[in-house]
């Protein structure tokens, strides 16, 4: 691998009170590369996103992203660091903020960095196209949209720093399926054009084979290396 | 016999001539009589106005009539004339009050639930305390403290009913800080600042604004008994609950009125602003309901 291009997490634990989730697993996401991740429910895939997502701090261990180790999570990571991971939850309705339109929705995280008002506007249409969002649903609320469109509008949110790794958690579970094809094809692009590492949660264990460079099973790593 | 009982009741025709659902017929009822009620006691100094130390011993205790619609009081003034006065007081404080004690709420459950851990339990135990304290008695004691003035009884009503607030704001933080669409804001390079001024003060706003209406009555009752209680506004200025008060005296010696016209007054302005208040409640999510019993 060319100087450790790589989203890591080496050896992280995380318990929630007593009950261990995550014991010592250790995950690599390489640039351009898509690994499928499966394993049984409440096995700690999602807290495991959580923890490579910046989202998390993990009981031990740590993550390093192209080699550099962040310490840090949530706020306390600078923000150039936090934007180069994305994360896409299973249920578009909880991630999305109930007030705001999707094309707000979208333009959001370029706001929340200062970006120049003409610059989100053309990024934002662009990607809004990108995810198939028609003209007519992009002013709407996300209560006035399905769960496949709106799961569209926070794909868009999700790419719109250009991150360089992005984290689908059962991202596709709840679409049917033309959507589910549309966004598996938009992230497959993404990850072509711009050399992305994808981490893929899924149990369609068809869609894995198809998505999916490599396939990791989270149950069997637990204290072994992936 | 027959035609009468093919007729529908003559409530249900109204109903349909006005196109009012029964709960709108009552928000509709309630709208009027508080317009009519802040119209009044925002205009009384410039149609009506009162001498608030004006006595007439020639005309005490008159029972209502055509020049004195409530009657008068054992000081022969007109109690109609000065309940407009005492609603007048009443509101304000009422309105000042519940703003005072929303912002110092809002403030502390602001604080609590944004920085959660340690700060949270403190300012939480405190609270608590407060709360266990019986908190007309602790109006009474700020009120005893400041000496009885317009501003004391605002400060003791607004002081001892932000508690609820506090609670409602934490808690709603606390939930909104654990969902995914704060970590996506996270997630997508939104400081600390950003998060708390775009995502979650506006889902609060909402809840905050009706907590506020929601205690205006419960205002307005405060004053009104600290006022029967001889703590509230100087005895010769027209305050509902000074009203009351006077009028007991006036009750024994057969003026039944001297107290009629305050109390209605309070009854109907207070129950309007709550049925108001528990429309746009009911509008706004039926999951709060258990959470505002203010």
């Amino acid at each position: 691998m060319t100087s450790a291009q790589h989203l890591l997490a080496d050896e992280v634990s995380v318990g929630y009170g007593r009950q261990v989730v995550l014991d010592g697993v250790t995950l690599r996401i390489g640039r351009g590369e898509t690994v499928g991740l499966r394993g049984p429910s409440g096995c700690g895939k999602s807290t495991l996103v959580r923890v490579l997502a910046l989202l998390h701090r993990p009981d031990q261990g740590r993550v390093s992203i192209d080699g550099t180790a962040v310490d840090a999570v949530r706020y306390a990571v600078p923000v150039a660091l936090r934007t180069r991971v994305a994360a896409l939850f299973q249920s578009p309705r909880a991630a999305a903020d109930s007030r705001l339109s999707l094309i707000d929705l979208i333009a959001e995280p370029l706001r929340a960095t200062r970006t120049p008002e003409s610059a989100v506007r053309e990024r934002v249409a662009e990607l809004a196209d990108l995810v198939g969002l028609t003209a007519d649903l992009r002013s709407r609320r996300p209560h006035a949209v399905s769960d496949g469109q709106l799961q569209r509008a926070c794909l868009a949110r999700a790419l719109v720093h250009r991150p360089d790794y992005l984290l689908c958690d059962e991202a596709t579970a709840m679409l049917d399926a033309s959507t589910q094809a549309h966004v598996a094809a938009v992230i497959r692009d993404y990850q072509r054009t711009q050399r992305a590492g994808v981490l893929v949660i899924t149990h369609d264990q068809t869609l894995l084979d198809r998505w999916s460079d490599r396939i990791v099973d989270l149950a069997a790593t637990a204290g072994a290396r992936a | 016999m027959a035609d009468l009982a093919a007729r529908p009741p003559l409530l249900q025709v109204a109903r349909s001539r006005l196109r009012l659902r029964p709960g709108r017929a009552g928000a509709v009822t309630a709208g009027l009589v508080l317009l009519v009620a802040i119209a009044g006691s925002l205009l009384a100094p410039l149609v009506w106005p009162l001498d608030q130390s004006a006595v007439a011993l020639d005309q005490t205790r008159l029972a209502p009539s055509w020049s004195h619609l409530a009657g008068t009081d054992d000081l022969g003034r007109d109690v109609a004339h000065r309940a407009v006065y005492g609603l007048r007081v009443s509101l304000l404080v009422g309105a000042v009050a519940a703003l005072v004690a929303t912002v110092l709420g809002g403030v502390v459950g602001g604080i609590a639930g944004t920085l959660g851990g340690r700060v949270d339990r403190i300012l939480m135990r405190i609270v608590d305390t407060i709360a266990a304290m019986p908190h007309l008695l602790l109006g009474i004691f700020i009120v005893a403290m400041l000496r009885p003035s317009l501003g004391a009884v605002i400060a003791s009503v607004g002081l001892t009913h932000w508690l609820s607030t506090a609670r409602i704001v934490r808690s709603e933080l606390l939930s909104l800080r654990t969902r995914p669409f704060i970590d996506a804001a996270i997630s997508g390079g939104a400081g600390r600042l950003r998060v708390l001024t775009r995502h979650l003060l506006p889902h609060v706003l909402p809840r905050l604004a009706l907590a506020t209406t929601l205690m205006i009555p419960h205002a307005v009752w405060h004053e009104t008994a600290l006022s029967f209680l001889g703590l509230g506004l100087p005895p010769h200025l027209a305050s509902l609950g000074n009203m009351i008060n006077d009028g007991q005296g006036s009750l024994l010696t057969g003026a039944w009125w001297a107290s009629l016209a305050p109390g209605g007054v309070i009854v109907v302005v207070t129950l309007a602003i709550a049925v108001l208040a528990a429309r746009w409640r009911d509008r706004l999510d039926p999951r709060v309901r258990a959470e505002l019993h203010l």
